[in-house]
């Protein structure tokens, strides 16, 4: 499980999350919703160390990540797996050395077993022939999938997925959506959901956080979501035609 | 203000360069990638040092030459400045503000677009030093590569000398030899060598550090990009003048 208390952050004198709270629970998928601009990619950010907050705390299974210094973060960074906007894959790397970097470079694994596991992950992701492909030379479906199997390549206890759907068709859309829940339960991993797609969230969200103007505006259960009575989280959903 | 933005961008290139300073994650992982920049600096710039190494050394004679005019001179003599000229400053300046251009542009706009693609942060969130997996190795490979190929533009730049002089009718090469070999000082390769590492280390870490710090898209890294060679560019000349100071004097 991941908690964050009281998150504060912001950029100069503008102030982006402000007294965030919130628990991520393993084995789920949870979700943080909210218009461009609202401050989700931020906390997603500061929950990965990518950026610093200003105040507050973000525990990993108990232990506050604020307060490591840079070798001890380190280690925990090791148990999280992330799935980026763009994918992030490597372009100098084929999709095979791609998903073994990780175990190349934190692991004792022998040449056999680091390919015996990419071709493992890439089978998981439903993936064949592409080990000696470029990222510049597949979809960007499959860029996803080996996104995926790169993040899970060291099975991880976490994983963040910034807007996993982005720039996809309806269809591969849906089987994304469709491996990261599958992923998430076959592995008991906490999976953290930035997203706008509302679809993906009624599909598979089990808890959602909705973040309006750097402030937790609504947090709950997906069936609670029309009923809410929250003004903010209704418009947002209408706006995205649900 | 203008002032304040350099400093301000000096010590962020010292905290980079203290960023750099861990042990590499995997040593084996650290040497394939040392070899791999070695390749790409060394090999990949051979072709460019070649033509421009031989037509400084052919330039440099035909100047000496067209400039030595008086009966009085020795003609020997312009093989001897051609020498001295070369090894002194035409290889390791001109081959290193040629291979700022080069190098500096694609190392800055190798780790720009890494950066605005989010790889860096995903060898960050990995737990990958992304600074040290990346930055090092180039540093390295180039602090051993480009004062190779310095060596290597200083046997080729008197070479063209040598032809250029034949050629012409300047100087016929026994005195062109001579002059190569009169009152020859090896302190002068000493000192080439010196600039050359001073200024691999400037080329390599320059545009890393611009290349590190671009934010944005396309434009950025272009930009970033500009910015890495015109730094290096500068911060050669202005240690080319500083080393110059320090060893040249008598």
């Amino acid at each position: 499980m991941i908690e964050v208390s009281k998150i504060f952050k912001s950029f100069d004198e503008k102030k982006v999350l402000e007294d965030i709270s919130a628990q991520f629970h393993q084995s789920k998928c949870n979700f943080v919703i909210g218009a461009s601009g609202s401050g989700k990619s931020v906390l997603m950010k500061c929950m990965v160390g990518l950026m610093d907050v200003d105040k507050g705390q973000i525990k990993y299974g108990g232990t506050d990540f604020v307060s490591l210094d840079y070798d001890q973060k380190k280690e925990i960074r090791k148990e999280i797996g992330m799935l980026f906007q763009g994918t992030a894959l490597f372009d100098s790397l084929n999709v095979e050395d791609n998903i073994a970097f990780p175990l190349r470079m934190f692991t004792k694994m022998t040449p056999e077993e680091v390919i015996e596991r990419v071709n493992f992950c890439l089978q998981r992701v439903n993936l064949q022939n592409v080990n000696k492909l470029f990222p510049s030379s597949i979809s960007g479906g499959m860029k996803k999938r080996v996104g995926i199997a790169r993040a899970i390549a060291l099975n991880p206890k976490y994983l963040f997925c910034d807007e996993p759907n982005s720039g996809l068709d309806p269809i591969t859309s849906r089987l994304i959506d469709e491996l990261i829940k599958e992923i998430t339960l076959e592995y008991d991993i906490t999976t953290i959901i930035n997203t706008h797609d509302m679809k993906s969230l009624f599909e598979m969200g089990d808890n959602i956080i909705f973040i309006y103007k750097g402030l937790k505006w609504w947090e709950g259960a997906k069936a609670d979501i029309r009923s809410s009575g929250n003004k903010e989280l209704l418009d947002f959903m209408k706006a995205s035609e649900f | 203000m203008y002032h304040m933005k350099f400093f301000e961008n000096l010590g962020y290139y010292f905290l980079f360069l203290k960023g750099l300073l861990s042990k590499p994650e995997r040593f084996n992982v650290f040497r394939k990638q040392t070899i791999l920049e070695m390749d790409s600096i060394g090999i990949g710039s051979f072709g460019i040092v070649s033509l421009i190494s031989i037509f400084t050394g052919a330039v440099s004679t035909i100047q000496i030459g067209y400039q030595l005019v008086s009966g009085l001179v020795p003609e020997y003599l312009i093989g001897r400045i051609v020498r001295d000229s070369n090894i002194l400053e035409f290889s390791p300046t001109v081959t290193c503000l040629v291979l700022a251009g080069k190098v500096g542009s694609s190392i800055a706009s190798e780790i720009g677009t890494m950066k605005v693609t989010e790889q860096i942060d995903a060898l960050e969130i990995m737990g990958v030093n992304s600074a040290n997996y990346l930055v090092l190795p180039k540093i390295v490979a180039g602090v051993i590569t480009i004062p190779l190929l310095v060596t290597y533009a200083m046997v080729l730049s008197l070479v063209g000398g040598a032809i250029s002089g034949v050629l012409s009718g300047i100087i016929n090469p026994e005195y062109f030899v001579k002059g190569l070999r009169a009152d020859f000082i090896p302190f002068s390769v000493f000192f080439s060598m010196i600039k050359s590492f001073t200024f691999a280390f400037i080329i390599t870490s320059v545009s890393s550090f611009h290349g590190y710090k671009t934010e944005g898209g396309a434009l950025e890294v272009g930009q970033s990009s500009t910015k890495a060679v015109v730094y290096s560019c500068m911060g050669i000349i202005f240690f080319d003048y500083i080393i110059s100071q320090m060893f040249l004097q008598r």
